[in-house]
């Protein structure tokens, strides 16, 4: 464990986790698709103390008329906010039901040089039909089937990160080589319905292996660093955190909270006249700051952290950055990310040797 | 050149147009040299990109690396590798740049429409409409063992998937209406109830059916960059792309017949002579004096051409393993063994290697150059050396000549290698009125003066037009 106080995730997609968010959102509609408005929210996100941002993506619209159906890919919003932050760490949801695993990996990878070691990868799922006729590709039918994409995705993705050691660039004058090629690895995976070759173009990225989290019922046992774990009421969570066997298990928290100027019943009835706020399994929250607080300090020791999903992203978070997180980390009960450390580091996660390290060094931080 | 009046040229006020292409995987990257820094460090991309802005450059290039390439089955060792992704570093730059565009390259064969043109959108959007895209191709199975894909794709159907695939991409790209998002916080809908259009396009090489999740950047789409050489690529530039690249830009009289051929291709199509821009990539040595520039080159192509590149350039033109011979000695007395390239060390530029070593072993003995000598002065290395007013002469005269509409630059050295260009070059071409002295656009489309885009001119072929998706 990395001991009892919470680390602090936030999913920023779009205007919030309700399908009618924008309808409350502080800007008209055509501001969303915007630059300013990508790096405005994890900014926000970053100062408020932040851990985590995660962003969530797919081939499909996010929503359908009349609320949002624009979404900028996460893997490019991804790279340009960890461009313009310096300390909370990035997770786009990138799912491999249809992609190439190689670009995965490698904007994956990226992502982390870029961010120079603050990336993470929420491992996405594309179950509906429509995914498999946008990619123009067979569909990948049932849990089962789709199940084993995501664990062959990881495995090669996994593998790619370790196919050039750390020191594969030697620059060595004396023998004119720039590479040792005994430092690069053909990864030669063969999965349930493809095979690739490799090495990876992008050289190790900064952590070694970057963050994986997920659903541990999406994905194969083994796979992640994170448990992304659900369950309407504390007992469920305290029942699913236990059997996800992850390094770290983070609760999906879907929050809704008063505001100077509305009730959190009110904000929610407000835009259930629009579109229902459909359950997805996950604990819920409606109410004021000091009760989040106090579900929060309940889920220490039970998880290593939280993600929030913000009812209205330009309402919540606020009130998040302002009265919950100050709150929660004068008690002691979450912790804010540190400068210059990685994502790893955050979350108290070792940076793992590579597979094909000869010698395994004493693996110290990465730091640079 | 005897000096005339400035305006007795086919094209008096034609501008010179700059791009950076940062590193490919070749050998005249520079990387022995303490100057030589990282080729992943984000920081690096950083200042590369900032500097070009700060020199009014109207883009920066990214290549792109489908797999390590290999000698004989054995990865490549003598050369920069390792590279991240390009539409991932580019959305980075997006954030610490302003006004030059971002230009990601980027293959149809082992990318699906869907994705690849929501990336690029994507990167359009974030950079407020500075996306370019470099249309490139593939045919080999040897690349394809890195993807689902896989397998082989025939080498005329290369060009078939890539036209194609633009199809389907400007279909997507023009999927949302003008002002189909709600400019106003209190409305009904997030966006207009026909804004959407759905794309459903069945083809030889694509069957999809999807909703676009992006609207048209302030450009329109992404500017569209292409790079074939050969008869078949000049056609697919003149029928698709918007820019072109070429090896024709080092010598005067080569880079006008290509960009005479390419327009000639333009008519043929039917689009104006002026709809194309033409940027050779090239290398540019910069002294203060013509011997210092000379002195300069020499320990350029030192640096570049190491006695092991050296070798290994050889031993590629003559199909034979070659490292264990001196490479300060003479040229091997075998002949070239011609095999067919699997792809696995790129596209070979050599169309008969017995003719080229012919060439070789005149010229080496004419003038008594060692085996390292030879490749230096005969091999692949091209581009212009001069002094900075010298240069800004000549470049002049290529521009409104119509021999090129500008170059797209590799620089030598990363990440500082542009500093003499945008130092001294460009006040010595801004002096002869043919380099801008500021943006006046702000879009890369604006900056390269190209019209609108594509397929907001021309009825699509691609989609069948339903409006209500999403």
């Amino acid at each position: 464990m990395s001991g009892p106080a919470l680390r602090l995730a936030l999913e920023i997609d779009g205007d919030g986790a309700h399908p009618a968010a924008w309808r409350r959102a502080a800007h008209s509609p055509d501001h969303l698709l915007t630059p300013r408005r990508v790096a405005g929210v994890a900014a926000a996100a970053e100062n408020a103390g932040f851990t985590l941002v995660t962003l969530d993506d797919g081939a499909l619209p996010p929503g359908s008329a009349p609320d949002v159906v624009g979404r900028i890919g996460a893997v490019e919003r991804a790279a340009f906010l960890a461009a313009s932050t310096s300390v909370v760490g990035v997770a786009p949801v990138v799912p491999v039901t249809y992609a190439e695993p190689f670009h995965v990996s490698g904007q994956l990878a990226s992502l982390d040089h870029i961010s120079v070691g603050r990336a993470g990868w929420v491992v996405g799922d594309e179950p509906a039909p429509a995914a498999a006729r946008a990619w123009g590709r067979p569909l990948v039918d049932g849990t089962a089937a789709r199940t084993r994409e995501a664990g062959d995705g990881i495995d090669v993705t996994r593998a790619l990160w370790d196919s050039w050691e750390d020191d594969a660039v030697i620059r060595s004058v004396a023998t004119s080589r720039y590479l040792d090629r005994d430092r690069l690895h053909y990864v030669d995976f063969t999965g349930g319905t493809y095979t690739v070759k490799g090495p990876a173009i992008v050289p190790r990225p900064p952590q070694g292996q970057l963050v994986v989290l997920g659903r541990p019922d999406a994905v194969p046992a083994g796979r992640l660093d994170v448990a992304l774990v659900g369950g309407p009421d504390l007992a469920a969570v305290t029942a699913a955190a236990a059997r996800a066997e992850a390094p770290r298990t983070f609760a999906e928290v879907e929050v809704a909270l008063d505001t100077p100027h509305a009730a959190a019943e009110d904000r929610v009835a407000d835009l259930e006249r629009h579109a229902p706020w459909t359950q997805r399994g996950r604990l819920r929250y409606t109410g004021g700051a000091t009760g989040l607080i106090a579900l929060l300090a309940e889920l220490t020791g039970v998880v290593d952290g939280v993600r929030l999903h913000p009812l209205v992203l330009d309402e919540d978070l606020p009130v998040l950055s302002r009265l919950v997180i100050p709150a929660l980390v004068e008690r002691r009960l979450a912790v804010r990310p540190l400068p210059a450390a990685t994502l790893r580091a955050h979350l108290g996660l070792e940076r793992p040797a590579n597979r094909h390290a000869v010698a395994v060094p004493a693996a110290p931080e990465e730091t640079r | 050149m005897t000096r005339t009046d400035p305006l007795d040229v086919p094209r008096p006020h034609a501008q010179l147009h700059f791009g950076v292409f940062f590193q490919g995987v070749n050998h005249w990257t520079i990387w022995s040299d303490p100057a030589g820094g990282s080729q992943i460090d984000p920081a690096n991309f950083r200042r590369v990109a900032q500097r070009a802005e700060r020199g009014l450059f109207d883009a920066f290039f990214l290549g792109e690396g489908l797999r390590l390439r290999e000698v004989d089955g054995r990865i490549h060792e003598l050369d920069v590798a390792g590279r991240p992704d390009a539409v991932t570093q580019l959305a980075a730059l997006a954030a610490v740049t302003d006004r030059i565009g971002l230009v990601s390259t980027s293959n149809t064969t082992f990318n699906e429409p869907a994705d690849l043109a929501r990336r690029l959108s994507g990167l359009d959007l974030l950079s407020a409409g500075r996306a370019g895209w470099n249309v490139v191709t593939t045919d080999n199975a040897w690349t394809g063992a890195n993807f689902r894909r896989g397998g082989h794709l025939d080498h005329a159907d290369r060009y078939r998937r890539a036209e194609e695939f633009l199809t389907v991409a400007r279909a997507i790209w023009d999927g949302w209406k003008d002002g189909a998002v709600s400019g106003s916080p209190g409305a009904p809908s997030w966006s207009a109830p026909d804004a959407v259009r759905q794309v459903r396009h069945r083809g030889a090489q694509f069957d999809v059916d999807l909703a676009p999740t992006l609207p048209r950047s302030p450009q329109g789409h992404p500017v569209i960059f292409q790079a074939g050489d050969s008869g078949e690529g000049r056609d697919f530039a003149a029928r698709n792309a918007d820019v072109i690249f070429s090896a024709h830009g080092n010598d005067f009289d080569d880079a006008l017949a290509f960009a005479d051929d390419v327009r000639r291709r333009l008519r043929a199509v039917g689009r104006p002579e002026d709809d194309l821009r033409i940027l050779p990539g090239t290398e540019i040595i910069i002294g203060a004096t013509e011997a210092e520039a000379l002195e300069k080159k020499r320990w350029i192509r030192l640096q570049q051409v190491t006695p092991a590149t050296a070798l290994g350039v050889a031993g590629l033109l003559w199909g034979l393993d070659l490292s264990d011979r001196d490479a300060d000695g003479p040229l091997p007395k075998e002949d070239p063994v011609v095999a067919e390239n699997d792809g696995s060390f790129g596209a070979r530029r050599v169309a008969d290697p017995r003719e080229a070593v012919a060439e070789w072993r005149q010229k080496a003995e004419t003038n008594g150059w060692s085996l390292r000598e030879t490749v230096i002065n005969l091999g692949p290395q091209r581009g212009h050396v001069g002094t900075p007013a010298g240069l800004a002469d000549r470049f002049t005269r290529y521009v409104r000549h119509g021999a090129v509409d500008g170059f797209n630059i590799t620089p030598y050295l990363i990440p500082d290698g542009l500093d003499d260009i945008v130092d001294l070059l460009v006040p010595e071409l801004q002096e002869r009125g043919v380099y801008r002295t500021r943006y006046t656009g702000t879009t890369l489309r604006e900056h390269l003066g190209l019209r609108e885009p594509r397929g907001a001119r021309e009825p699509l072929g691609a989609s069948a037009e339903r409006p209500g998706a999403g």
